[in-house]
């Protein structure tokens, strides 16, 4: 049966969802030097054509068409075949079927832009390209499944992942950091050159818009517009401020409080509240924010130190505050907020820990591993990194023939 | 003729401006550059921890002056831009072979 007002909520969750990826895109492309904000901004809006392609094509049905063995949908829904005005009798019963897929549409557009932010400034965009696809397909679409579909393996153990801190987050975290191992430093990097953000009003008008947008992830990821929705919608938003202030201290703290730093506290506080927004009391969106700056932060910190070049920190803030945001589901989840999850650690049940723990572990597990050699197949075959001199150049102009700030008075 | 060329910080511009119109040197060119001397870089917040800037923003200013008018032209420029803290600027007074009126073809010492 449909409902105008579960419907009306889950299409504009969608459109919100989609101007993340633009907005991610600005995030990005303000934290890289100025020779390659074109090139970053690219790699993620680029996204929106060819995700939003292929998910229609196969990409809805190898995620959510009917379950083969736990670890893929079949493919008997390509095309959309059978994907219409009704709703489906498993997802969002209370949706057409095609506004529940565009939704899930938007979802697998931003998360392979977020893995981009991991090999920014040295990636060939032709071998991207291929390495998207690649991805798409081999990664997120089972890890969808086994998270979401019905019938999913992870599903099945009892794995609980709200609006995708384990689908979008820790799969884009871990995939950002096999590349990064893969692709080695930027030129530079070694040699400790300032590689100084570009364009720092722009990474907020990024925030800006990805903290918007993330209302329709997380309160959307609700599908339907009541209770739940509103509450998703408080413990985001109470994530997100409580994170992005932890942040801005911790900055102070050890010099100033800077403005990069408190657009990615908040960031950090939206990825970490993903997985259990609509599992949680909303006020349990302040802890598990102020926990996942300091978390993220001092991530950041480590990775620099160890000497690893994964330029934008995906690993450090959608990883690890996806890590963090799943497990604690396990601690602070109550049925009370939502009947067809589970009481955590705080409300008597260890259990559900440990099944977060192996889901994010599984996943976490996979996504490294089969990127790397996805990578890797790509670096042989087409190469993945430009050649020195186009990196030098920047690759705004040698990948796209562009420059972002061009004109030399007029 | 001579022409002078100060690198002074940023925020001196516009009281040497002035001085240098007192003094009758009203045509300059202003750019603005970035470099070092002995006051070094900035240290700068990257998104956790920091990162070092090796080159600091300063302003150029470029004037030709007649020779007997060079004294005067350093003396309101250095009156002006010195703090006494490392940073100031340097100047630096090159000879100059000829210079062109654009609007009427003047040369030379007239074209000042």
């Amino acid at each position: 049966m449909i409902s105008a007002g579960d419907t009306a909520w889950v299409l504009i969750s969608a459109a919100l969802v989609m101007l993340m990826t633009p907005g991610l895109a600005l995030f990005y492309g303000g934290m890289v030097r100025r020779k390659n904000v074109l090139s970053t901004i690219m790699m993620s809006f680029v996204l929106l054509g060819l995700i939003g392609i292929l998910w229609l094509l196969y990409g809805y049905s190898l995620g959510f068409g009917p379950n083969l063995g736990g670890i893929i949908g079949k493919l008997d829904w390509i095309g959309l075949r059978g994907v219409g005005q009704g709703p489906s009798d498993t997802y969002a019963t209370t949706v057409p079927q095609l506004a529940f897929m565009i939704f899930q549409a938007m979802f697998a557009v931003i998360t392979v832009a977020l893995w981009t932010g991991g090999v920014v400034e040295r990636t060939k965009f032709s071998a991207f390209l291929v390495l998207a696809i690649l991805w798409f397909t081999v990664v997120y679409c089972p890890v969808a499944h086994w998270v979401w579909g019905h019938g999913g393996w992870l599903a099945k153990l009892g794995v609980l992942d709200f609006a995708g801190g384990i689908v979008v987050h820790v799969s884009a975290g871990m995939s950002a950091l096999a590349l990064a191992l893969l692709l080695r430093p930027r030129k530079g990097f070694r040699e400790k050159e300032p590689m100084e953000p570009h364009n720092i009003p722009m990474v907020i008008m990024g925030t800006g818009l990805l903290w918007f947008g993330w209302f329709g992830f997380n309160a959307g990821s609700a599908l339907t517009s009541g209770g739940l929705a509103s509450s998703a919608f408080v413990a985001t938003n109470a994530s997100a401020a409580a994170a992005a202030l932890t942040w801005m201290i911790l900055g102070w703290i050890h010099r100033r409080p800077s403005v990069l730093g408190i657009a990615t506290g908040a960031v950090a506080g939206l990825a970490a509240v993903t997985p259990g927004a609509g599992f949680i009391p909303p006020l349990a969106g302040i802890p598990i924010g102020i926990v996942a700056a300091v978390i993220c932060y001092y991530c950041m910190v480590l990775r620099a130190k160890g000497g690893i070049d994964e330029s934008l920190d995906v690993w450090a803030v959608h990883g690890m505050g996806g890590i963090w945001g799943t497990l604690a589901v396990g601690i602070f989840a109550s049925v009370a907020v939502n009947s067809s999850g589970a009481d955590g650690l705080i409300h008597g049940n260890p259990i559900l820990l440990a099944k977060q723990l192996a889901g994010v572990a599984a996943v976490g597990g996979f996504a490294f591993v089969v990127t790397w050699i996805l990578g890797k197949l790509v670096d042989l075959t087409i190469g993945l990194r430009v050649k020195e001199e186009e990196e030098v150049v920047g690759l705004d102009i040698s990948q796209h023939g562009e420059r972002a700030y061009g004109g030399t008075l007029l | 003729m001579k022409k002078i060329e100060a690198i002074i910080r940023p925020e001196k511009l516009e009281p040497v401006r002035s001085a240098l119109a007192e003094v009758g040197v009203f045509g300059i060119t202003v750019s603005e550059v970035s470099g070092r001397g002995r006051q070094g870089g900035i240290t700068l917040q990257w998104r956790a921890g920091e990162y070092k800037v090796e080159f600091l923003p300063k302003v150029k200013i470029e004037a030709v002056v007649l020779d007997e008018d060079v004294g005067k032209t350093l003396n309101a420029i250095v009156r002006k831009a010195r703090t006494g803290e490392k940073g100031d600027g340097k100047i630096f007074i090159l000879p100059v072979e000829n210079a062109v009126r654009v609007r009427t073809g003047d040369e030379g010492e007239n074209a000042i």
